[in-house]
């Protein structure tokens, strides 16, 4: 852990303002509220949680399709909080992102090809189209698909065979860093395998990071080094994968893991769930101690008025009062 | 392999070598965009229909004005009122002119009409729309509420205005229909960037660094061609059918222009003693409009996106 970050988010906030109309009181939902974490080079990073916690958010922020409203984002030494112009296309170039749902991030007029050479025609990088169309039949290779398929529209692929050619416009400018956003949600359990084997391989091949977002608790710790679990627009727990998979320290997260489906009935008869009451609380209006204390069973009036701080124990961060000294 | 004897036995089965293997094949021949639509226009019979007249409407108006003996204006006094022969196959009009060439020669005006304000709508609405629903917040609100204003004042007052400020030439026209009837494509247009630029692929394409202009052409004005193009041929009709309205009240252009609404006003009058007169640019007209429908429906479905 000596080397240092390739990509570092210090108290990271991301607001949006929905109030309606012009004189109604100012609404503002915190979809991501004070995260921090950091991705060592040539790792992968798992953000977990539940649906609307601000994973997605998460992740498109650090592409910059959002700006946060405080907090930095330090990529290889430089905070792209505020990149503009020609600076924030050198980052853009360095930095890819793999869609949710490969049935709506494919332009659907354009063919494989147009969708895979786009890139590099943006970001200029090669000397000629010729030059241009052989990478693309080199990174359909890559991704398992034929160079004939380089004039077909993205409607006659497969949900898997779209991902990847999602996953070969990211490779298209040779980047560093890919947020994938869900990659593999929208997919059959089938074809999930087969994305998280392609993507694990062009990561040892390529030497990429990852930020890898996702829901699926077994899928994301086969994949990460890290794991990072959101609740409610803030990091609850993060550490080593192992550790946080085993031995989970955060009521959430323990919540969480606990919901893992298991194959044999006779194992999940015998092992305790734990249940969680309740909602989760509008991003609008977040309880005012710490975010889960409305549905933890471990919740002490402290909890509720009092927000806790990331505190170190062992290997990780947790944010949760049960562990202070 | 024989199914009779019903027995399944392993040896039947055996894996596939990995060269044999041919999991990434699409059987489907791979056809260019263009080439699909115009296989699936083909099969709407109307909208072929439609485009047969159209076309053949073009070349009248283009080729029989040049060809024929008479010209619009040309009088053949002792042949007035003449029923359709070889010689006049409309007939003639009171003053002993050629209907056949004077409705062709109408064609013209309000084909031009028709297309160049659909035509101007288009860049206008596209332009304005596009850049309305792309920025969105205040700026879309402005733009919009712009928009309202122009709506609110009612199209006939801007025709009458424009046609007395700039004379009843053809241009005045067209200046006068454009006026108010870009802001239905502007809204159209606005309408299908603002749910398409929310699009993963929209995304997509500001990730890998493309410019605002290219997200907006490239990515979503051309996913939004099929409502626009079909706004498009609506328009082409409402033109046509505005200009024939007003030459028909008379307060279109030039009186001495054969346009259709022209031609059916100075119709009118006999229409008890000779009705066959008033049928041929009523029946231009409803054909135009009509063919220019289902060829918008035609060009709209065949535009749309299917999965094979």
């Amino acid at each position: 852990m000596s080397e240092a970050p390739i990509l570092s988010v210090k108290n990271l906030k991301t607001h949006f303002d929905v109030t309606k109309g012009i004189f109604s009181k100012k609404q503002i939902v915190k979809a991501v509220d004070d995260v921090s974490f950091d991705v060592m080079p040539n790792s992968t990073f798992g953000l977990v949680g539940e649906s609307g916690c601000g994973k997605t958010t998460l992740g498109r922020t650090i592409v910059k399709l959002y700006n946060p409203v405080a907090g930095s984002i330090t990529y290889k030494g430089q905070d792209i909080a505020h990149l503009k112009g020609q600076e924030l296309k050198k980052y853009r170039k360095d930095v890819q992102m793999i869609f949710q749902d490969p049935y709506a991030s494919l332009n659907p007029r354009m063919t494989v090809g147009e969708i895979i050479k786009e890139p590099m025609d943006i970001h200029n990088i090669y000397n000629n189209d010729q030059e241009r169309e052989e990478r693309v039949v080199e990174l359909l290779r890559i991704v398992g698909l034929k160079p004939d398929h380089i004039r077909r529209y993205p409607a006659e692929f497969s949900g898997g065979q779209r991902q990847r050619i999602g996953i070969a416009r990211a490779l298209a400018v040779d980047p560093k860093f890919i947020v994938c956003d869900e990659p593999i949600s929208a997919l059959d359990v089938s074809i999930q395998a087969q994305v998280v084997n392609l993507l694990e391989q062009i990561q040892h091949d390529l030497g990429l990071s990852y930020l890898f977002i996702a829901h699926d608790l077994n899928m994301v710790k086969h994949i990460s080094d890290t794991i990072g679990v959101m609740y409610l627009g803030h990091m609850v727990e993060s550490g080593p994968a192992n550790d946080i998979y085993h031995r989970p320290l955060h009521p959430y997260t323990a919540a969480l893991l606990s919901a893992i489906p298991i194959p044999d009935p006779n194992t999940a008869k015998a092992k305790r769930r734990i249940v969680l009451e309740g909602e989760i609380p509008s991003p609008i209006n977040p309880p005012a101690g710490c975010p889960f204390s409305t549905r933890c069973q471990k919740a002490t009036n402290r909890c509720q008025t009092e927000r806790p701080e990331p505190i170190q124990v062992g290997t990780r961060l947790v944010s949760c009062h049960l562990y202070e000294k | 392999m024989s199914v009779k004897n019903a027995e399944i036995t392993p040896e039947l089965f055996r894996q596939l070598r990995e060269d044999e293997k041919n999991s990434e094949f699409i059987a489907v021949a791979s056809k260019t965009f263009v080439k699909d639509a115009w296989d699936r226009f083909k099969k709407n019979k109307l909208a072929l229909f439609g485009l047969i007249f159209l076309t053949i409407l073009i070349l009248g108006a283009i080729l029989v004005p040049m060809l024929s003996p008479y010209n619009y204006e040309s009088q053949d006094i002792l042949n007035r009122n003449a029923l359709p022969s070889l010689a006049h196959p409309f007939g003639t009009d009171k003053l002993g002119r050629d209907i056949f060439v004077r409705v062709m020669y109408g064609a013209r005006i309000s084909l031009a009409v028709g297309f160049s304000t659909a035509a101007i709508n288009l860049v206008i609405g596209i332009v304005y729309g596009g850049i309305s629903g792309y920025i969105g917040g205040k700026v879309d609100m402005v733009m919009m509420r712009v928009i309202d204003v122009i709506y609110a004042v009612p199209t006939l007052l801007y025709i009458v205005l424009i046609l007395m400020i700039f004379g009843n030439s053809i241009y005045s026209m067209m200046l006068a229909i454009c006026l108010t009837s870009w802001i239905g494509m502007a809204r159209q247009v606005r309408t299908q960037v603002m749910s398409l630029k929310e699009m993963e692929f929209a995304l997509a394409a500001r990730v890998i660094g493309a410019s605002d202009w290219r997200i907006l052409i490239k990515h979503l004005i051309i996913n939004a061609l099929g409502p626009i193009i079909v706004t498009l041929t609506m328009m082409v009709p409402a033109a046509i059918f505005t200009e024939a309205f007003l030459s028909f009240v008379g307060i279109g252009i030039d009186p001495t222009i054969p346009s259709w609404g022209k031609l059916a006003n100075d119709c009118r009058a006999l229409i008890f003693s000779y009705p066959i007169q008033i049928i041929w640019p009523v029946a231009a007209i409803c054909l135009t409009t009509l063919s220019l429908n289902f060829v918008g429906d035609g060009v709209g479905e065949a535009l749309q996106l299917k999965r094979r």
